[in-house]
């Protein structure tokens, strides 16, 4: 095996895992501060990737620009389902909120994934741009202008993010609730508004990262428990209540998959997340990357 | 904490109400239920009616661990599928079906306490999680070690006799609803009800926790295997993936809340309702009861935790008009 296979998939890997990084970030910043475990995240992804086809296939819009609507969409659908749905979950505490929310969101997950059904199908479906297939070739390596969007496009998502949650008031009320709900609703910040705001966010970067999905592979509604898992693989390895730490795992994530499908066998990329996930869930429950 | 997990799962109260009745109508219902293949006569009844038996015994073994115990598993797929799974090869090869059945319902029995050790660690939601990520990890492995379609041998297909699955179906939900009622008349379930209400508060009264879970885990997946030998009895060709589709998993889930989570009746209910429903609604429309479901669970979880067996028990109180006085 070459140097440049090898070179050819870790950047392949890279490119794959800043997918997971920014489904995975969604789901954990909605973790982190609402503490609920979303687990018809992967549905949202698979919405945006619908919303993304659909503009592109009747509206011949670029994938890349229809994020301009595509965004903002899912923001609104996370509004949305947080006042509908996950409001009534976010009153209880503990043990009891995460497993109630674990069991509506799983309801929501069948419920969104038959309603994109119906309106699409069960067919796959993809995005095909011009300018797919064409590339960069870099020290023999091929560098495909959708997947390098696709990287651009994810550090993006994640460094405004970070800013937002740095800079601005509404950022420090954010993290102030992740922190301590309690002591945040003291200081006079809207604990409702905040868990509104976030579960917003959360379902856009599940946007974010639905579109650079479908982009990338064909897609079915039935793509979201996958996408659910990997971004709970991501989250469970970078250590709960990391929020932003769930982009580089990501990462590493899409990186060791490509590896192991280069070594092992590309039969077996799905099951290493899984096996590493396991065992991280069972042996270092606070995560691979995560303090004690 | 406590209090708020009620929500989910109601205190289950044994009615012991009713003497010789209950016990009578039950004989009277199993004796008709024997009949039906006499009296039925068009195949897809008697389909319907098979699928309706399988799914009561899907649910209620995951209304064991999860309903009696407290254990959300989303692994359970993991269980049919290798009940499913050791079932068909060992069949198929020319092996005696009935003790193919129990070994692959051994199997999944197993490979329940091989898991159940280290993951019964993990609390709540990351329970939850953990088993799901284990039964997908399963499902995976076996898609690649076992693409191929398994189909009957020609001579079974030409000997297939429907009526013979619906009496093993039938043989199996009887069993499981009635282990699951003993279960719950022992003093086995209360240990388990402990735990599911405050595992810390009933090891500090005695309850050894691991141990009751893992007694629920292996009664639950045996029953899961059993139900996925019958499955492997039913289908003429499937893939083996198939019988780990975490839609198993999300179907015993639905079963038993819609149905009433932590009560004898709820799965039992729940199966009828949704097989019924599934069936009415596919002849119109795709898929459409699984939004149904999908929306009636959420309410459940909400605002109705008791289920149809919670409906049904107001129901009939408001009739009688509180002997009581409330």
């Amino acid at each position: 095996m070459s140097i440049e296979t090898v070179a050819q998939n870790l950047v392949f890997g890279l490119f794959v895992g800043s997918m997971y990084g920014v489904a995975a970030v969604g789901l954990s910043l909605v973790f982190g501060v609402l503490k609920v475990l979303n687990v018809a995240h992967g549905e949202l992804l698979m919405i945006g990737g619908y919303v993304t086809f659909w503009l592109f296939a009747v509206l011949r819009i670029d994938p890349f620009l229809s994020m301009l609507v595509t965004v903002p969409a899912l923001f609104l659908l996370g509004v949305v389902l947080d006042r509908i749905i996950f409001r009534h979950v976010t009153r209880l505490t503990g043990e009891a909120k995460i497993k109630n929310s674990l069991l509506v969101s799983f309801g929501l997950s069948l419920i969104l994934q038959n309603v994109v059904i119906q309106l699409f199908r069960a067919d796959e479906r993809s995005v095909q741009t011009s300018y797919s297939g064409t590339g960069l070739t870099a020290f023999g390596i091929v560098l495909p202008y959708t997947r390098l969007l696709i990287l651009v496009i994810a550090l993006v998502a994640i460094l405004s993010l970070h800013t937002f949650l740095q800079r601005t008031y509404t950022g420090k009320a954010i993290r102030a609730t992740a922190e301590d709900w309690e002591a945040a609703a003291l200081a006079g910040i809207s604990i409702q508004s905040v868990y509104l705001l976030t579960f917003g966010l959360g379902a856009a970067l599940a946007g974010i990262a639905g579109t650079l999905v479908s982009v990338s592979y064909s897609i079915t509604p039935s793509i979201g428990l996958a996408w659910t898992l990997r971004a709970l693989v991501v989250i469970v390895l970078a250590g709960t209540g990391r929020i932003l730490g769930a982009f580089p795992v990501g990462l590493f994530l899409g990186v060791a998959e490509a590896l192991s499908a280069t070594f092992i066998g590309p039969a077996y990329r799905e099951l290493v997340g899984l096996v590493i996930f396991l065992f991280v869930l069972l042996l270092r429950p606070q995560g691979l990357f995560g303090r004690t | 904490m406590s209090q708020a997990f009620e929500q989910v799962a109601p205190p289950v109260t044994a009615t012991r109400s009713g003497g010789w009745l209950r016990p009578a109508l039950v004989v009277v219902l199993a004796a008709l239920l024997v009949l039906v293949p006499q009296l039925v006569k068009q195949g897809d009844v008697l389909n319907l009616c098979f699928l309706v038996l399988l799914y009561i015994s899907l649910g209620q073994s995951w209304n064991i661990l999860a309903g009696f115990a407290g254990q959300t598993s989303l692994g359970h797929a993991a269980f049919f599928g290798i009940g499913a799974l050791t079932t068909r090869t060992l069949w198929t090869n020319g092996g005696p079906f009935i003790p193919a059945l129990f070994l692959g319902a051994l199997a999944a029995t197993v490979f329940a306490l091989i898991i159940g050790a280290p993951t019964f660690r993990l609390r709540g939601a990351y329970f939850a999680i953990g088993t799901l990520g284990m039964a997908e990890a399963l499902r995976i492995t076996i898609s690649q070690t076992s693409p191929l379609v398994s189909t009957l041998p020609i001579d079974q297909i030409a000997g297939y006799d429907l009526a013979a699955r619906y009496y093993l179906a039938l043989a199996l939900a009887l069993a499981t609803v009635g282990v699951a009622a003993l279960l719950l008349r022992s003093r086995l379930s209360l240990g388990m009800l402990a735990v599911r209400e405050d595992e810390e508060a009933a090891q500090a009264t005695g309850v050894n926790p691991l141990k009751h879970k893992l007694i629920a885990f292996t009664i639950s997946s045996f029953f899961a295997g059993l139900a996925g030998g019958v499955f492997a009895f039913y289908h003429v060709s499937y893939y083996p993936e198939a019988a780990f589709s975490p839609h198993w998993t999300f179907d015993a889930v639905l079963i038993s809340f819609v149905g009433g989570l932590g009560t004898i009746g709820g799965p039992v209910i729940g199966a009828i309702f949704y097989v019924l429903v599934r069936d009415r609604l596919a002849v119109t429309l795709v898929d459409i009861h699984q939004i149904i479901f999908g929306i009636l669970f959420i309410i459940v979880v909400l605002v109705f935790p008791g289920g149809l067996v919670e409906a049904w028990e107001r129901l009939r109180k408001a009739g009688r008009f509180s002997r009581r006085g409330r």
